[in-house]
C-alpha cells in the first residue's frame, strides 16, 4: 500500500521516505507505474498531484479472413462460418490522472523532497486560468448554477462554444480576481484580502474551531440572525423606502457589539460565513458590472463544493447584480492549478490539439464534502478526490447541422430534475448488472481472471449506481447516457473491452448469409411497397439491441428468433405513409446515417435502405462508433461488414468504389450520441458532401439523446422502444415504433 | 424660510438621527433669549436647556462632543449654538421614559427623528412619551446635513478635509477642501453598515449600494494574540475591504470625489489615513477621499433642518 505512492512521488527512491507517506488502496493511484509525467502542488491544506500515464489495456480487434474463406472457423453452435475473426490485443492509450488529497497523508519529512513547480504568482495565475479553460472547453457539464430552495440544487450548463469573456474569482487565502478574453489573454483587475483564510482565522479565534470544514459544519447548523443586526432591527420591520427586506442584514456580527450575551459558536460561523460570501459577491459584482462581464465562475479552496458557502455566494450576486450576472461553479475547481500546471509541463505533446472526455470510472465525482451526506463514499476513498481524464486520439467538434450549437443539449430526460424518471433507471441498471456482468465473463472464456475481474466491474458499477442514487448531480446532469457510458467505463477498467464481440461477430454471420433473399425480396416489390418494407425493415432490424433488457431475454431464450418475427413485433406502424414522403421528392444530395446495433439491425435493417438511397442518386455516409459499446457496430466492424455487402452487391460495390457510400467513425463509444462531440473527420465530411438529410436510428442515438435535436436540415429519428416503462410514458406500448421525419422551416 | 412666522416654532429644537447602534442628537441652544423670553420660558424646557447645555455626559452613556459645538448660528431669525449629543441605540427606552417623565409632551414641539430607530420605536414615543414623530427619510437627511454644515463652515474653518501623505506619519497633513461645487460626489456613509450614494444634486442622488460589512465589533479575546493586534487588524480589513467597495463604485459612477462620513470614522485617524491612502493608490491619483468634522452627525442635522423647514 505504502510502497507504490512512495515510489511515484519521492524522487530518489529513498525507502524511508516511503515509509512517511501513507497512501489509500491501489485504486486511488491508478497506472501511476506507467506514469511519463508528474505534477504536483502541496499547497497549504491540500495536496494536488497530477500525472499523464500511458494505459495499457486490451482491445478487442476484428480482421477480415483470407479472402480464400480456407481458413474461416466454425462457430461451435451453429456450425456458422464466421465473417471475421477477433483479436484481443494489447494497446495504448493516454490518460490524466488528477489527485487531491489532504496534507494528513504527508508527513512533515517529505515535503521539503518534492519540488513545488509553482513559485511565482503570475505563474499560478497562469495555470489556474489554463486549466480553467481547459475544463470549460473539454468537459461537459462542467459549469454549474447553485439553487438551494429549488428541486435540483445544481444546475449544470451545457457548454457554450465560446467560454470567452467571464471573471474568474478564486477564493484562496484571500481572492483574486481574473477577467479572461481569451485563451491567452487574461488579466488580474482585482482582489480581496478578505476571503477563505479571513473566514478560517476569524472562524477559529470567534470559535475556537481550528478545521476549515469544521468551521463550515458549524456555518450550517447556526442561524446568523442572532448575531447579525437585520434591517427589522434597526426599523423595527422592512425599509420601505429603499425596499429593503426587513431580514436583510444592516450590520454583520452587529447585535454582538452591544448584546452582553454570549453567542454560540454556530451562530457566529454562520454569520461570518454571510459576512465574506456578501463581501466578495459585492465586490465580485462590482467588478463584472465595471467590465460588463454577465458570467462569474467561482472557485478556490473557500468553495470546494460547499452547499452552504455556494449558497451564499449565489445569493449575494442575484442581490447585488438584480440577476443581472451569474454566479457559476465548477465541477473540478479545485483541480484548475493543477491540470494547468500539468499543461504547461506536457506542451510538447500537444495536449490543447485532441479532445479529452471525463473517465467515469476513474473520477470520484461532485460530492459534498459533509460526511453525513455521503458516508459510503467517504468510506471508500477517504479524503482523496479523484479526476481522470482520457485522452481521445482525434479532435471533437461539433456536427457543422446543428442548427443552433450553443444551444443543443443531447439528453431528452435529465434525471437529476425528474426524480421517478431517475428511480427507474438507476433500478434498471442495477437489475441488469447480474446479465452485464455473465456477459463480460462469456466474452473471455480463456481468461483466468475473467471472473475475478467481472467482480470488481460488479463492485465498482454498483457502487456508482449507489453514488448516484444519493448524489445525481455527482457527474453533472444524470441521464440515461452518462449511467450507459459509466457502465462503458468500468467495464474498460477491468479489462472488458468488447463484452459483446462474439455476439456480434455470430449475427453479423447469420445477417450477411440473408442478406442476399431479403434484397431479392424487396427488389420483387412496387415503388410504394418497397419504400415501406424498407422502413419496416430499418425499424425491424433495430429491435436487434442487446442492450434493452427485454430484448436480451427473447434473444437469450428464443434463438430462433430472427427478422421476421421481429417485423411482428412492432407495434403502430401500419400507417406511415410518412415512410414515403421521405423519399417522395427529389433525391438527397447526401444522407448521413448514425447506425446503431450490429447484425441484422445494419446488415438487413439499414444497409437496403442505404442502398435504396445509392439507387436514388444521394450518396451517403455511413457513422458506425470508434469504439465498441454494447452490440452497437463499431467502425472497424462496419469496413469487414461493408466488404462482405459490397462483394454480394453490385450496388453497394460501385458506390463504395466511386466514393458515393463513405464510412466513418464518429469519435465515441458510447451507445448514445452526442452530436456537439463528433469526429472532426466526420464533420468535414458532412460539410464537403453538402449533407441535407441526417438518419439517428436506435433508443440511444434518436431517444435517449437527440430526440428534441433541432438540425438545419431533414432530419429522421426513428427507433423502437424496447422498454415497457418507457413506452407507457410516452403513451405507446413496448415495440412500439418512433418514426420522427422533421424538416426544418425555412 | 421661516421668517416673520418664527415665533411659532416652540422650542426646543431637536434633531433625532436613531441608527442601529448610536442615536445622534442635534440640539440648538438660543443664546439671544430676551430678559422676558427667560421669564415666560416653562420651567421644563429651561430644565432641559440647562440639563443640556452645563453637562458633557448624560448618564453612563450619554456624550457631548463639546468640540464640535457650531458656535453663533443664526436660523429662523434666531442666534445660538449648535450641539451634537449621542448615546446607545439600546438606552433608546430609557430615554423614552425620560422624555416622559419629564413631561417633554407638554412643550407641544414636534421631533424630527430619522433613521431606522424612527420606525422602531414610534411605537414607544407614542404610548410611553405621548409623542408624535415626524419620521424623515435617512438618506434625505443625511444630503441635506451634509450640504448645510459645509456651508456653515466649522466655527470659520473647513467643514470638509482631505489627508496628503497619508502614509507618512511625519509628513501627513490635514488640509482643508473646498467642497464649494460638490457635485457629483460619492457620499459613503460608515455606520453599523455602509450605505454609498452618488450625489448629482441637492435632490437628486441614488443608493448605489448597500453592505452589512461596516462597523463590526466583536467581544472575542484570545489569550495567544494580542487584543491590540486583533483590534488592528480587523479595522484595517474593515477599512480596506469599504474602501475597495467605493473605489469600485466611484468607477462605475465615474465619480472621482468621495467623501466619507458616518460614526465608524469617529477618532479613527487610522481609518482615514487609510481610505485616503488606499483610493489615491489603487486609483492612480483619480479618486480622492474627502472627510468631514461632524462624521456621524448629518443625519441628525438633516432632521432638524426639516423641523425649521416645517415652520
Amino acid at each position: 500500500m505504502a510502497e507504490r505512492g512512495g515510489r511515484g512521488t519521492s524522487s530518489g527512491g529513498d525507502s524511508s521516505l516511503d515509509k512517511s507517506i501513507t497512501l489509500p488502496p491501489d485504486e486511488i493511484f491508478r497506472n501511476l507505474e506507467n506514469a511519463k509525467c508528474f505534477a504536483i502542488d502541496i499547497g497549504g491544506s491540500l495536496t494536488k498531484l497530477a500525472y499523464y500515464s500511458t494505459v495499457q489495456h486490451k482491445v478487442a480487434r476484428v480482421r477480415s479472413f483470407d479472402h480464400s474463406g480456407k481458413s474461416q472457423e466454425k462457430d461451435h453452435h451453429s456450425n456458422m462460418p464466421s465473417p471475421y475473426e477477433i483479436q484481443f490485443q494489447r494497446d495504448h492509450s493516454c490518460d490524466v490522472h488528477f489527485i487531491k488529497f489532504e496534507n494528513t497523508y504527508i508527513k512533515p519529512g517529505v515535503v521539503p523532497t518534492i519540488q513545488r513547480p509553482i513559485e511565482r504568482r503570475k505563474d499560478v495565475m497562469t495555470c489556474l486560468i489554463k486549466g480553467c479553460n481547459f475544463v470549460l472547453k473539454n468537459i461537459p457539464h462542467e459549469v454549474f448554477a447553485y439553487q438551494k430552495d429549488s428541486d435540483t440544487e445544481f444546475r449544470f450548463q451545457t457548454n457554450h462554444p465560446n467560454i470567452f469573456p467571464y471573471l474568474l474569482v478564486n477564493i484562496g487565502s484571500g481572492v483574486s480576481i481574473v477577467k479572461v478574453e481569451t485563451g491567452d489573454k487574461f488579466e488580474w483587475i482585482g482582489g480581496s484580502s478578505i476571503g477563505g483564510g479571513t473566514f478560517w482565522g476569524l472562524g477559529a479565534l470567534l470559535t475556537k474551531t481550528k478545521k476549515f470544514d469544521e468551521l463550515l459544519q458549524l456555518a450550517s447548523k447556526g442561524q446568523h440572525t442572532n448575531v447579525d443586526m437585520l434591517v427589522k432591527d434597526v426599523y423595527g420591520g422592512a425599509y420601505q423606502t429603499l425596499g429593503l427586506s426587513g431580514n436583510l442584514i444592516a450590520s454583520s456580527f452587529g447585535k454582538s457589539a452591544t448584546a452582553d450575551k454570549e453567542f454560540s459558536k454556530d451562530d457566529m460561523a454562520k454569520s461570518l460565513l454571510h459576512m465574506i460570501s456578501n463581501d466578495i459577491g459585492q465586490l465580485a459584482c462590482l467588478y463584472a458590472k465595471l467590465h460588463n462581464l454577465h458570467k462569474i465562475y467561482f472557485g478556490g479552496f473557500f468553495i470546494r463544493g460547499h452547499p452552504v458557502t455556494m449558497r451564499t455566494i449565489t445569493y449575494s450576486i442575484n442581490f447585488f447584480s438584480k440577476g443581472e450576472v451569474q454566479a457559476l461553479f465548477l465541477r473540478h475547481e479545485g483541480y484548475l492549478g493543477a491540470i494547468g500546471a500539468f499543461l504547461k509541463g506536457a506542451e510538447q505533446d500537444n495536449p490543447n490539439e485532441y479532445s479529452w472526455g471525463e473517465n467515469y470510472a476513474g473520477s470520484s465525482g461532485l460530492m459534498s464534502p459533509s460526511p453525513d451526506l455521503c458516508p459510503m463514499q467517504r468510506a471508500r476513498s477517504g479524503t482523496f478526490d479523484m479526476f481522470e481524464m482520457d485522452r481521445l486520439e482525434r479532435p471533437l467538434v461539433n456536427l457543422p447541422l446543428l442548427k443552433d450549437p450553443s444551444t443543443y443539449i443531447p439528453d431528452t430526460v435529465d434525471l437529476t430534475d425528474d426524480a421517478m424518471a431517475r428511480k427507474y433507471w438507476l433500478t434498471c441498471f442495477e437489475e441488469a448488472l447480474d446479465g452485464v456482468v455473465k456477459r463480460a465473463m462469456a466474452s473471455q472464456p480463456d481468461s483466468i481472471d475473467a471472473a475475478e475481474r467481472a467482480e470488481k466491474f460488479r463492485q465498482k458499477y454498483w457502487n456508482k449506481l449507489q453514488t448516484l442514487r444519493q448524489q445525481p448531480f455527482a457527474y453533472g446532469t444524470l441521464t440515461v447516457r452518462s449511467l450507459l457510458d459509466t457502465r462503458e467505463h468500468c467495464l474498460n477498467e477491468f479489462s472488458f473491452p468488447d463484452p459483446y464481440s462474439k455476439v456480434k461477430q455470430k449475427e453479423n454471420g447469420i445477417a450477411l448469409k440473408c442478406f442476399p433473399s431479403v434484397i431479392e425480396s424487396l427488389d420483387s416489390l412496387g415503388w410504394e411497397e418497397r419504400q415501406f418494407a424498407l422502413v419496416k425493415g430499418l425499424l425491424a432490424g433495430n429491435v436487434f439491441d442487446w442492450g434493452a433488457k427485454a430484448v436480451s431475454e427473447v434473444l437469450e431464450s428464443e434463438p430462433q428468433f430472427g427478422f421476421e418475427e421481429a417485423k411482428e413485433k412492432l407495434q403502430g406502424i401500419e400507417n406511415h405513409s410518412v415512410a414515403s414522403c421521405l423519399c417522395e421528392g427529389p433525391p438527397h444530395k447526401c444522407a448521413l446515417i448514425f447506425a446503431d446495433n450490429s447484425g441484422i439491425d445494419i446488415i438487413l435493417g439499414v444497409f437496403p435502405f442505404v442502398r435504396e438511397l445509392l439507387s436514388r442518386g444521394s450518396e451517403v455516409i455511413l457513422a458506425c462508433n470508434s469504439g465498441p459499446a454494447l452490440n452497437d457496430v463499431t467502425y472497424s466492424e462496419s469496413l469487414i461488414v461493408t466488404e462482405r455487402i459490397a462483394a454480394m452487391d453490385p450496388i453497394i460495390q460501385s458506390a463504395l468504389m466511386e466514393e458515393r457510400l463513405l464510412l466513418v467513425q464518429t469519435g465515441s463509444s458510447s451507445p448514445c450520441l452526442d452530436l456537439s462531440r463528433l469526429d472532426k473527420g466526420l464533420a468535414l465530411l458532412v460539410r464537403e458532401r453538402k449533407t441535407d438529410l441526417v438518419i439517428i436510428e436506435g433508443m440511444g442515438r434518436a431517444i435517449h439523446t437527440n430526440y428534441y435535436a433541432a438540425l438545419q436540415c431533414e432530419s429522421l429519428k426513428l427507433a423502437v422502444i424496447k422498454n415497457s416503462w418507457l413506452a407507457d410514458r410516452l403513451g405507446g406500448k413496448i415495440f412500439s415504433v418512433i418514426f420522427k421525419y422533421e424538416v426544418p422551416l425555412k | 424660510m421661516c421668517g416673520v412666522f418664527f415665533f411659532l416654532l416652540v422650542f426646543p429644537w431637536f434633531g433625532l438621527d436613531i441608527g442601529g447602534t448610536l442615536v445622534k442628537l442635534v440640539y440648538f441652544e438660543p443664546k439671544d433669549i430676551t430678559a422676558e423670553e427667560e421669564e415666560e420660558e416653562v420651567e421644563n424646557l429651561k430644565s432641559i436647556r440647562k440639563y443640556l447645555t452645563s453637562n458633557v455626559a448624560y448618564g453612563s452613556t450619554g456624550i457631548r462632543d463639546v468640540h464640535l459645538e457650531l458656535k453663533d448660528l443664526t436660523l429662523c431669525g434666531r442666534k445660538g449654538n449648535l450641539h451634537f449629543i449621542r448615546f446607545p441605540t439600546h438606552d433608546m427606552p430609557a430615554f423614552i421614559q425620560m422624555g416622559s417623565e419629564k413631561h417633554f409632551s407638554s412643550l407641544h414641539t414636534t421631533l424630527c427623528a430619522t433613521g431606522g430607530g424612527a420606525y422602531k420605536f414610534e411605537q414607544d414615543f407614542r404610548t410611553v412619551g405621548d409623542l408624535q414623530l415626524c419620521k424623515l427619510d435617512e438618506l434625505d437627511c443625511l444630503i441635506k446635513g451634509v450640504l448645510y454644515i459645509d456651508s456653515v463652515g466649522f466655527n470659520g474653518d473647513s467643514e470638509c478635509y482631505y489627508f496628503e501623505n497619508p502614509t507618512d506619519s511625519e509628513k501627513c497633513q490635514k488640509l482643508p477642501f473646498n467642497l464649494e461645487n460638490p457635485y457629483p460626489l460619492l457620499l459613503v456613509n460608515i455606520g453599523s453598515g455602509v450605505s454609498i450614494l452618488a450625489v448629482y444634486s441637492k435632490d437628486n442622488y441614488k443608493r448605489v449600494t448597500g453592505t452589512s460589512f461596516g462597523n463590526m465589533m466583536s467581544k472575542e479575546k484570545r489569550e495567544s494574540v494580542s487584543k491590540e493586534d486583533l483590534a488592528r487588524a480587523t479595522l484595517i480589513t474593515i477599512t480596506n475591504n469599504i474602501g475597495s467597495i467605493a473605489r469600485m463604485c466611484a468607477l462605475n459612477e465615474n465619480i472621482n470625489r468621495v467623501v466619507f462620513v458616518g460614526n465608524f470614522l469617529r477618532i479613527n485617524t487610522i481609518s482615514m489615513r487609510l481610505l485616503a491612502y488606499a483610493l489615491d493608490y489603487w486609483s492612480k491619483g483619480q479618486l480622492k477621499a474627502l472627510f468631514l468634522e461632524h462624521e456621524g452627525y448629518f443625519g441628525a442635522v438633516g432632521a432638524f433642518l426639516e423641523l425649521l423647514n416645517s415652520a
